[in-house]
């Protein structure tokens, strides 16, 4: 009902913005601006309005006990300010440091682009440095379990481990350093495979064609008809049957290797089949060139773009799928430290959030950090594509 | 014949074909198995005659490829098998009547459909709207914010969503359910009620791809020149693109929207599993975990058929949209 009339409310505050505009100035912009457009500043200006009187109210109440809503929409204000503002100052960075073409580069680069590339490398240095920047082991147990986070002993804290242990006593910080490694690793180890495999035989098979391409192309169509998330739990329940702890995640990474390998062979194949009827690769088949040199040294250079673009978004889809399944409990498997598995984990501290906002903050930093991750791949794909597109619209 | 039923016959062939060897995968994928049937149900002590019995009753000693025809005839009749964790506690408890897979599956089969329809309800109308005002107002902070929301959204993955909307929609301001309790025979309003959380988490899921869909479709006719003879006509822009762009961005969008609701079908799986959902995909999961091997059959086999059905659909809608793909010369 309060929404109804706040929005009645900005309505009536839209027109009358256009209205005044019109007879105070005169000028055509208000004359010729169409009544969604004053609706949207009307609308923009009262969310604005209504998120600082919400950012300033005081995060405790009367009898400091902690108000959730607003400490977490500190919280999320606090990150989106730290993130622009790293973002603009790394794009800053990049256009005064570097050679010539990376300085270009940076010059023409959306905030969104930069914010991306500062993610990715951010991750990749924890990834890298796990074990040098983690307070404790991943594996390592301590007596004291369910401690809340935040450090603060009064509140149940322990500076030792600043975002708390977990339900049997594992330092969360340390498993969410160490998660960087597992889960941005062995998703990042499935798309290479995914890319190997898919990448030269779809080069084989727009190399070859005649009957290796159709056979190749049909295997590949009955395995795109299957869901992929649903055949690969499907063959997870099999290999199940086989291996399980260390060896599961093995079979996991090989499965959805070839499930995704599917879609890089129908795109390798597709950009395969364009550069395969090029003058160059006439001439050097005419030289008596092999096979390997003609996959390798003559098409994979050309269906380099295309390609990495597609490493980008596959990477995404690798990376949700394991954390889905890691969330199933299917994925990779304990006592390796894993976002997806923490998620499941911690998910029911989420129940404490009203009154608790530290304590429900676990489960989220653990999911937010996939999301993270994707958003940042993505900003880059994104401005990738737009680039190598020429798309200006 | 006309061209038209022509091409969609052809197309229900080719579908009813790429089902025909998806069961055969499948039903390969589980023969891989280690041990089988028999020995699951007699466990690991059983003699060999005992199990040479119950393999001859069930048929299991056919070579594989008789085996194959008759699975398929039983699924074809909707006799989808008897689950492996009924069959244990029947032979544990002594239970008079068994629930067969397919009793399992059918009411957990209307829920997952009730889910998908209701986000279905929310998504599309959302998406194409929100394409339209994006394509109407595009390069503006509007569109901009548009953009940046969806493919944060989509790049989420769906627990990430499905806990943020808990934490404000559940547990901060506790308007609707955290976990959906839907019971057989619930009242229509409470069902919705249960359904509404999941369904909006799906629907942020499947937002992004049609409303940039729509957008890009719209967007790139404008440049055509009945668009520009439309303006020089003076139609309003909102006209120019609801009356004259859409029409004929109509194909794309169907197609993709399709495409959506094929992802949807297979997409509940983490969602059910989230909200405690009774659908078949967090049935399939269980399955999963305990290798409850023909509930895991029975399963992969809905949801290949669903996905492989709403993709049929969207081959087809684009064809019937589109006069030229009507028509073929």
């Amino acid at each position: 009902m309060s929404v109804l009339i706040a929005l009645i409310a900005v309505a009536v505050a839209g027109w009358l913005f256009r209205f005044i505009g019109q007879r105070l100035t005169g000028k055509p912009y208000f004359r010729d601006m169409p009544y969604a457009v004053a609706f949207g500043f009307a609308l923009a200006v009262a969310l604005i309005g209504a998120g600082v009187w919400l950012y300033l109210q005081p995060a405790m109440n009367d009898q400091g006990v902690p108000r959730a809503s607003v400490m977490f929409f500190h919280w999320a204000v606090h990150f989106f300010a730290v993130s622009a503002v790293a973002a603009f100052l790394f794009r800053l960075l990049g256009r005064l440091v570097g050679t010539q073409g990376s300085r270009k580069l940076f010059r023409q680069m959306p905030l969104t682009a930069a914010y991306g590339i500062l993610v990715v490398a951010i991750y990749a240095f924890v990834a890298i440095f796990a074990a040098v920047l983690a307070p404790h082991g991943q594996e390592e147990v301590f007596a004291a379990a369910n401690v809340v986070p935040g450090g603060n002993p009064a509140m149940g804290g322990n500076p030792d481990f600043p975002l708390g242990t977990d339900q049997i006593g594992r330092d969360i910080l340390s498993r969410l350093i160490y998660g960087a490694q597992n889960t941005v690793g062995i998703a990042f180890a499935t798309t290479v495979l995914a890319f190997v495999l898919g990448a030269s035989l779809g080069f084989l098979a727009a190399t070859l064609r005649g009957w290796v391409d159709q056979v190749l192309s049909r295997a590949v169509d009955v395995l795109m008809a299957i869901p992929s998330l649903i055949f690969s739990l499907l063959l997870i329940t099999v290999a199940s049957a086989w291996v399980s702890g260390a060896g599961l995640t093995a079979a996991m990474v090989v499965i959805i290797a070839v499930i995704d390998a599917t879609r890089v062979f129908r795109l390798s194949r597709a950009v395969g089949m364009n550069i395969v009827v090029m003058d160059y690769i006439e001439a050097a088949r005419l030289r008596g060139e092999g096979l390997g040199y003609l996959i390798f040294r003559e098409i994979l250079p050309n269906a380099t773009a295309p390609l990495l673009a597609e490493f980008g978004l596959r990477f995404c889809f690798v990376f949700l799928t394991i954390s889905a399944l890691s969330f199933l409990g299917l994925g990779i498997q304990p006592p390796l430290a894993d976002w997806g598995t923490m998620v499941k984990d911690l998910s029911a501290f989420i129940n404490y959030a009203a009154f608790a906002p530290q304590v429900a903050s676990a489960p989220l930093l653990a999911a937010g950090a996939i999301a993270l991750l994707t958003v940042a791949v993505n900003f880059v794909v994104d401005w990738m594509l737009h680039r190598s597109s020429g798309l200006r619209e | 014949m006309p061209p038209v039923l022509k091409i969609i016959l052809q197309r229900l062939a080719l579908g009813l074909l790429t089902l025909f060897i998806v069961s055969i995968v499948i039903f390969t994928a589980v023969n891989m198995l280690p041990g089988d049937f028999a020995q699951a149900i007699l466990g690991q002590s059983a003699t060999p005659e005992a199990i040479a019995a119950i393999r001859r009753d069930l048929g299991l000693d056919q070579p594989p490829v008789t085996r194959y025809f008759v699975w398929l005839g039983d699924m074809l009749q909707g006799n989808l098998g008897v689950s492996y964790a009924q069959l244990n506690f029947q032979s544990n408890m002594g239970g008079a009547n068994l629930k067969t897979v397919a009793d399992q599956i059918a009411p957990r089969f209307g829920n997952t459909m009730f889910l998908a329809g209701v986000t279905a309800a929310i998504a599309v109308p959302f998406a194409v709207t929100l394409g339209v005002l994006a394509a109407l107002y595009r390069n503006s902070v509007f569109d901009k914010a548009v953009n940046i929301s969806t493919l944060t959204s989509i790049s989420s993955p769906e627990f990430f969503l499905a806990y943020i909307l808990i934490l404000f929609l559940a547990v901060l301001n506790p308007i609707l359910p955290a976990i959906s309790n839907v019971y057989q025979g619930i009242a229509f309003q409470d069902r919705l009620m249960a359904t509404l959380l999941p369904a909006l988490t799906l629907t942020l899921v499947v937002t992004a791809h049609m409303m940039r869909m729509t957008r890009a479709a719209i967007i790139n006719l404008l440049a055509s020149p009945y668009i520009e003879m439309a303006r020089l006509k003076g139609v309003s822009p909102l006209r120019v693109i609801v009356k004259h762009a859409l029409p004929n961005a109509l194909a794309p969008i169907i197609n993709v929207v399709a495409l959506n609701l094929a992802y949807l079908i297979t997409g509940v799986v983490v969602v059910e599993v989230v909200f405690v959902y009774p659908g078949i995909g967090q049935l399939f999961v269980d399955a999963v975990k305990n290798r409850d091997i023909p509930v895991v059959q029975a399963c992969c086999l809905i949801f290949a058929g669903a996905y492989i059905l709403l993709n049929l659909a969207a081959d087809v809608l684009s064809i019937l949209t589109n006069p030229r793909l009507r028509h073929p010369k």
